[in-house]
């Protein structure tokens, strides 16, 4: 599986070298990658089947716990089936839709890059690892949204869908870190096990809501759905393949794994299945209004978004099996219905389908597909759609309103089935509008997964046994027995499947009626989450104008101020919460030397400060260093003493010197300003003062002195233990030393030629 | 004496920081100036004050017969001076060569002379 993943992102970034060696034939040499990983999950098929999970790890960090996990059980083969099944005909369906693009090479590496993190995130056996690629897939989907990067409404749109799910992310890092400590495990196999441990801890509700947020902000549940229906601003593949089969998803793949640790209570199925509902009920209401395409389709992807939350919700062994079921059938013709209306838009450059019609001649192989992906979308017999339909409806059995709340939305499923499937083909060509078939690249892929819809209706049994069963063993964490069946037997169930397609086929005769409701129902849109979205960004930004032109004044003045204040007050706050001042004790006597020379430097200190001359106060600032020579000597410190004395005569020297090319000081402050200044300064002077007096308590270990006074004579044979120190114990040290040295004369000498390189240039 | 050791670092930390938010850059040279020396003499201080011996041995004896000094923050205050020496004479020589440059040695008016 590592290799796997390895080989996945190793042709992401070769994609854009095999598009320049052969732009032709570049997608369909790279959906071979995906290819061969569908090929390798389907051998572990059976394996799995029989409730065996394959397993591979190795350590990453080892003194952080991170190992390098990867698990291969029936839910991640659900999804990884998905992912690398619509992965490969997308990448071919590619090819054709951007032909001739000088850019595809680019798109290529996107979608491969982002198909990797997909099948990492659901192999992921550890929390860390999983959240990693969680968070790849909201950066690949970013780029790919904003991959016509000339557009600003992209632009924006991707930048939307990134903070909101990136946001979400941390939200559910949080959450992780809790569950984490709560369960003692990161890997997700063992916390799945400690569901009852988890769910009696205290932190159950938060985790419970900050992976809630997580899951939803990722998977557009209401209040985020807004950056779903934002994001197709993608170009087609991608919207088909990230916004409607796969990384919205990953949310829900994310509940449907935690379901075992976290599900089964009150908390969860109230916050589940109400969010779900509302979803689902508000994805669908939306979707009616709609007439562009790509953005009928994503309202109705957002409303089955809800529908698997809401089941998950449920959480009875009916619901998860309906939702695993659901999720393959949805992502079979949503794929195709996306890839379909791409195709449209690629040939005939119209979006909106109300000036699409008639395309049945000119495109029969997208009408085909559109009418397969169309049918099963909306439940019809025989199709893949209506067998998880039944199985759904089922589930929903003691459930009344939600029953009622499934027909009349599966109506508008119905209605969007036939918008997009029937539609853009029936009827009159519009005049002006000019279509021809689209290329072979893009005709396989919607025609695969809408036979798939098909035939895998047939097939219905041994699909629940294979793949449905294994997935919702996981889910629910016991074992379950699936039976889907195309022919369940003459019930009421089956009526309210046939009552669900009347009520849509009305709902498409009213069309032009909904069509202006929702034109009036638009003007809503400033109260929504959208408009919410907006106001926060921008007074995020607001914000930081205001606090940069604040702070970042281009002053230095200013700067140093803004540096002490924070030290001081962060010093002050830590000193007061250490319990402030302790008493003084083992005080050394004072001596009156030492007295005189601690107030002569202090008046010279004053002097420095207050003087207006440049020389005097200089000169006192030297006065300053030869005291500090003398406490040196006073305090056995000789060395210190010698060093201090020369190198503050250089100082002053070389001050001196410099004087003659600076002018007197001639700029005074207000006299605030100096007040301000003042004050700033003495509250840095006084907090260090406080502290030199706190470390007196502070016993210093002395190990480290007393190792080299013991053995700088021994090892080193130095009698100036000092200079043992300096030259032989921490020669390193010196050695840094002295190159800052070297480098400091390397600048300054350079600044100086430069000046003279400038004045011969003059002359 | 621990005390008036405080008093004279807290002058000195005060003056320097003072001292850099003038507007004259030499102004802010001196600053940095004080401000080592109170840097220095705080490690000197905090590392414990003895008015022992140096830690150094004499001629013909090979273990001290009394507790020197502590000779670590020693060599690190060693260190220190030499380096806020270097950075004063390359702030200086930066500072000297900004004044040419600009014609100014007003801090207040550095911000408005970027291109």
């Amino acid at each position: 599986m590592f290799t796997l993943l390895i080989t996945c992102f190793f042709a992401a970034v070769l994609a854009p070298w095999v598009h320049r060696r052969v732009p032709k034939y570049a997608g369909a040499l790279l959906a071979l990658v995906p290819a061969a990983v569908f090929a390798w999950l389907i051998r572990q098929l059976p394996m799995v089947a029989h409730g065996h999970s394959v397993e591979q790890s190795f350590q990453w960090v080892e003194g952080l716990g991170l190992e390098f996990a990867l698990r291969l059980d029936g839910l991640g083969l659900l999804f990884a089936l998905l992912i690398s099944g619509i992965g490969t005909l997308i990448i071919f369906y590619t090819q054709g839709y951007f032909k001739g693009h000088p850019q595809q090479g680019r798109f290529l590496m996107y979608t491969i890059a982002f198909m990797a993190s997909m099948l990492g995130v659901v192999l992921a056996n550890h929390l860390l690892v999983l959240f990693i690629f969680w968070e790849l897939t909201s950066f690949t989907s970013y780029l790919l949204i904003g991959f016509n990067h000339e557009d600003e409404a992209a632009r924006s749109a991707a930048l939307q869908a990134m903070l909101v799910t990136v946001l979400g992310g941390l939200f559910l890092l949080a959450g992780m870190i809790l569950m984490a400590q709560a369960t003692g495990t990161w890997k997700l196999s063992e916390i799945v096990q400690r569901g009852a441990e988890l769910q009696a801890h205290p932190h159950y509700l938060p985790i419970l809501i900050l992976i809630c947020i997580g899951a939803f902000t990722k998977s557009a549940q209401f209040p985020f759905h807004f950056w779903l229906p934002n994001a197709m601003h993608a170009p087609t593949p991608a919207s088909a393949y990230l916004h409607s089969s796969t990384m919205v998803k990953a949310g829900i793949y994310l509940l449907a794994r935690l379901h075992p640790a976290l599900g089964g209570t009150g908390e969860w199925g109230a916050i589940l299945t109400t969010i779900g509902v509302a979803t689902f009920l508000i994805g669908a209401l939306m979707a009616i209004g709609q007439s562009v395409l790509k953005r009928l389709l994503a309202y109705s992807t957002v409303s089955a978004l809800g529908a698997m939350v809401m089941l998950l919700g449920i959480g009875t062994s009916g619901a998860i099996q309906a939702m695993a079921a659901f999720v393959l059938a949805h992502a079979l013709y949503k794929a195709t219905l996306f890839m379909v209306a791409g195709g449209i838009t690629h040939e005939t450059g119209e979006t909106s389908v109300d000036r699409l019609g008639g395309l049945r001649k000119a495109m029969p192989f997208s009408f085909t597909c559109a009418m397969l992906a169309g049918l099963s979308m909306g439940g019809v017999m025989p199709f893949f759609g209506f067998v998880a339909k039944e199985v759904w409806l089922h589930a929903l059995g003691d459930y009344p309103l939600l029953l009622l709340a499934t027909v009349a939305v599966g109506a508008t499923y119905v209605l969007v089935g036939i918008t997009v499937g029937w539609k853009p083909f029936a009827g009159q060509r519009p005049d002006g509008l000019h279509a021809h078939a689209v290329p072979i690249s893009m005709r396989i892929g919607p025609l695969v997964l809408g036979l798939g819809s098909l035939f895998l209706a047939f097939f219905a049994g041994w699909i629940g046994h294979a793949i449905v069963e294994p997935a919702a063993a996981a889910i629910a964490a016991k074992d379950l027995e699936v039976h889907l069946h195309l022919w369940a037997g003459f019930n009421k169930y089956l009526l309210m499947g046939i009552g669900t397609v009347a009520i849509g086929l009305a709902l498409y005769r009213t069309r032009p009626v909904l069509l202006k409701t929702g034109a009036r129902l638009a003007g809503f849109a400033r109260f929504g989450p959208d408009a919410a979205y907006r106001l926060i960004l921008s007074s995020v930004l607001k914000f930081a104008a205001w606090q940069t032109r604040l702070l970042q004044t281009g002053t230095l003045r200013h700067y140093i101020r803004y540096a002490v204040l924070t030290t001081t007050a962060l010093v002050a706050a830590a000193f007061i919460r250490a319990g402030g001042f302790q008493g003084l004790e083992n005080l050394s006597p004072i001596s009156t030397r030492i007295a005189l020379v601690a107030v002569l430097m202090i008046a010279a200190a004053i002097f420095t400060v207050h003087s207006n001359s440049r020389l005097r106060s200089i000169l006192s600032m030297g006065l300053v260093g030869y005291g500090m020579a003398m406490l040196f000597t006073f305090f056995g410190a000789p060395d210190l003493a010698m060093t201090q004395l020369v190198i503050e005569t250089l100082t002053v020297i070389l001050l001196a010197l410099a004087f003659s090319h600076l002018p007197p000081f001639r700029h005074g402050s207000s006299m605030r300003t100096r007040g301000t200044d003042l004050a700033i300064a003495v509250g840095g002077g006084v907090v260090v003062m406080l502290l030199v007096l706190a470390a007196l308590d502070v016993q210093t270990p002395t190990a480290v002195s007393d190792y080299y006074l013991e053995h700088s004579y021994k090892y080193a044979h130095g009698r100036n233990v000092v200079n043992v120190i300096l030259v032989d114990f921490r020669a390193l040290d010196t050695l840094g030393e002295i190159t800052v040295l070297t480098i400091a004369a390397l600048g300054a000498s350079a600044l100086l030629k430069l000046r003279q390189g400038k004045q011969e240039d003059k002359s | 004496m621990e005390v008036l050791l405080a008093i004279v670092i807290g002058t000195l930390y005060t003056g320097g920081l003072y001292l850099m938010m003038r507007r004259n850059l030499i102004q802010l040279i001196i600053g940095l100036g004080l401000l080592s020396h109170g840097a220095n003499l705080l490690i000197f201080t905090a590392g414990g004050l003895r008015q022992g011996g140096a830690p150094i041995l004499a001629e013909g004896e090979k273990m001290f017969a009394t507790v020197p000094a502590d000779p670590l923050p020693q060599a690190l205050i060693l260190t220190a001076i030499v380096i806020s020496f270097a950075v004063t004479a390359f702030a200086l020589v930066l500072f000297l060569r900004t004044y040419q440059a600009v014609g100014t040695d007003d801090v207040d008016e550095l911000k408005e002379t970027d291109t």
